[in-house]
């Protein structure tokens, strides 16, 4: 942007002097009451979660307090683990790396490995739930490969690829597909009929049913795979970068067990559970703003 | 036979499911003249939404014919538009979006995109509709989806208006004023209508010719009768009028004297 532009901006007319609205003005009451009952909600759904949470802090640091436990109580994590939880973004040589480098390492395959499920997800899942015939050749085949556990393909992606990195993204690949293509198959199978007459009636080409009836109808289910596959997918790369090594969660768990850093392997769940929580109310809030309407009529 | 504008010529309907096979309708021939209203009336699940589907070109007749302004008519097409029994507007479209899809398909090649977009607002506007444009389907009552499923189909500019039960859903007092909202365009745009209904008052007061159908299966034409009611109709004045209650009394004794609904035996 130029600065001649910047420039404009201290000319805009001058505001109004600011109203003065006395704190507790009579004619809001409105807002009050509804900031006062979103705080009483918050209170009310927060209260029960931090008394869980110090229960189990408590319950763990009574149970495990001994020294002669074998897995460290939560103050011992905090001391032994302190450098690992204040430096998120620590960047040393090769595999020493902050826990943030390591979840954008793994967030990284997951990213490809996802997003190529996602394509070739739908248009699979549109192929069997449009055309019976494919639909006989192709389903038994997705029910047999669904069930094939997503380690097992690590070993033959190896072999395929030669490589770590690929290897890791297929597997989460092959492992994410499997929902999305069985879910949209179903959201086109049951596009009602309704749908399909207005079609008829206006005598939509296949390109213009495709992207104005298809998959607005579809989206719902379609969305529902594409949550279940990254939900799949991040418990797969976890497991596939335990094998691999390099950069990433799974590594460094895997590396902090080798190393003895039971304290380390503990901070590092709590990032992957976090993780894979914000990555499933992520796709969850995208489905929920492209389908919104869709689901009532 | 005369030449008509729209006719159905001996339409049988069967449907096979494995190996039964039921016949729906039989020997059905209707026919109508530009212009004309004519409804078709008789009890649940003796085949009018077939019927109608066959005009609309969504089912096949097993055999006979329809014939729309001198051509065959063997698949659908915004020519002969279908406000469905359930209004089916697509609930991820505005109400806009909705007519506005019909009426991109319909004159996409003819109509700049000034026009098409004029041309939505006005049939949106005939219906009553225009405020509600940028509401989705779920966010309106009723009674207003019907309005925009009429709206979306008298857009298309169709030959034949084709409606299935469309007020069937609705309370007494949206139906009574979207029926007067009916009469009032088919008064000004002069369609030809075509309308399935199970409401006697609904066939008397709006059309100008009545289709009796008689029960299923193999239902059959029973009687055609003529409302010679003058138009514009009021219903209020039509309420103690000789000839409409005459023509009520004479659907009414067909559908429950002579054709009474007996449960099918399935
Ligand atoms: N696709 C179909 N397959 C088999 N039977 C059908 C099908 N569609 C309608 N029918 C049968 O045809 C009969 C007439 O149905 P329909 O035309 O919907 O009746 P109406 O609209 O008069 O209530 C019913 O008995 C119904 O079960
Ligand atoms: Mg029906």
């Amino acid at each position: 942007m130029s600065v001649t532009n910047l420039k404009l901006k201290p000319q805009a007319a001058p505001q109004p002097p600011d109203q003065v609205i006395p704190l507790g003005h009579p004619g809001r009451p409105g807002t009050d009451s509804r900031l006062a009952r979103l705080a009483a909600q918050t209170v009310t759904n927060l209260v029960p979660l931090l008394v869980t949470l110090s229960l189990f802090l408590l319950a763990w640091q009574l149970i495990c307090s001994s020294p002669a436990s074998s897995l460290p109580a939560p103050t011992r994590v905090l001391e032994e683990s302190w450098d690992l939880i204040v430096h998120p973004f620590y960047t040393g040589q090769g595999v020493d790396q902050g826990l943030f480098w390591h979840v954008f390492a793994s967030l990284q395959r997951v990213a490809l490995g996802y997003a190529m499920a996602a394509v070739v997800g739908i248009a699979l899942g549109v192929l069997v739930g449009q055309s019976a015939l494919a639909m006989r050749g192709l389903d038994p085949i997705f029910q047999v490969l669904r069930t094939v556990p997503p380690l097992a393909w690590l070993p033959l992606s190896l072999a395929a690829f030669q490589d770590g990195n690929p290897s890791a993204i297929f597997v989460i690949f092959i492992t994410a597909i499997w929902p999305i293509i069985i879910n949209t198959a179903v959201g086109i199978r049951n596009i009602p009929q309704d749908y399909q007459n207005v079609a008829k009636v206006l005598r939509l080409n296949g390109f213009e049913y495709f992207g104005k009836i298809m998959l607005p109808a579809a989206a719902p289910y379609i969305f529902t795979g594409l949550r279940i596959g990254i939900g799949l997918s991040w418990l797969a790369i976890v497991a596939a970068e335990m094998l691999i090594g390099g950069v990433g969660i799974g590594f460094f768990i895997w590396d902090a067990w080798n190393s003895s850093l039971i304290s380390d392997i503990i901070v590092a769940l709590i990032y992957v559970g976090i993780v894979g929580f914000l990555l499933d109310r992520l796709i969850a809030l995208i489905g929920r703003a492209i389908t919104r309407g869709t689901a009532n009529s | 036979m005369t030449k008509s504008y729209l006719s159905l010529e001996f339409i049988d309907k069967s449907f096979e499911r494995g190996s039964t096979r039921t016949e729906v309708l039989k020997q059905v021939s209707v026919s109508a003249d530009k212009g004309e209203f004519i409804s078709i009336i008789g009890h649940s699940g003796c085949g009018k939404s077939t019927l109608l589907n066959i005009v609309a070109g969504l089912t096949q007749a097993t055999t006979g014919v329809v014939l729309l302004d001198g051509k065959v008519v063997d698949q659908p097409g915004p020519d002969r538009a279908v406000v469905f029994q359930n209004h089916s507007l697509l609930p991820w479209l505005t109400v806009y979006e909705n007519v506005r899809l019909a009426v991109d398909k319909v004159f996409s090649a003819t109509r700049r995109k000034r026009e098409r977009h004029d041309w939505t607002m006005r049939n949106l506007e005939l219906v009553q509709m225009a405020h509600a444009a940028d509401k989705r389907p779920s966010e309106v009552s009723g009674g207003m989806k019907q309005r925009v499923g009429i709206a979306r189909a008298l857009a298309m500019e169709p030959k034949v208006l084709l409606l299935d039960e469309p007020f069937g859903a609705l309370d007494a007092l949206t139906r009574a004023h979207l029926q007067d909202q009916v009469m009032q365009i088919h008064a000004t745009l002069g369609n030809t209508v075509l309308m399935i209904t199970h409401d006697v008052d609904e066939a008397v007061l709006l059309s100008d010719r009545i289709v009796m159908m008689t029960n299923g299966p193999s239902s059959r034409i029973g009687e055609i009768l003529d409302v010679p009611l003058a138009r514009p109709r009021r219903r209020i004045e039509l309420a103690s009028d000789r000839t409409y209650l005459k023509c009520r009394e004479a659907v009414l004794k067909f559908l429950y004297e002579r054709h009474r609904f007996v449960e099918a035996a399935e």
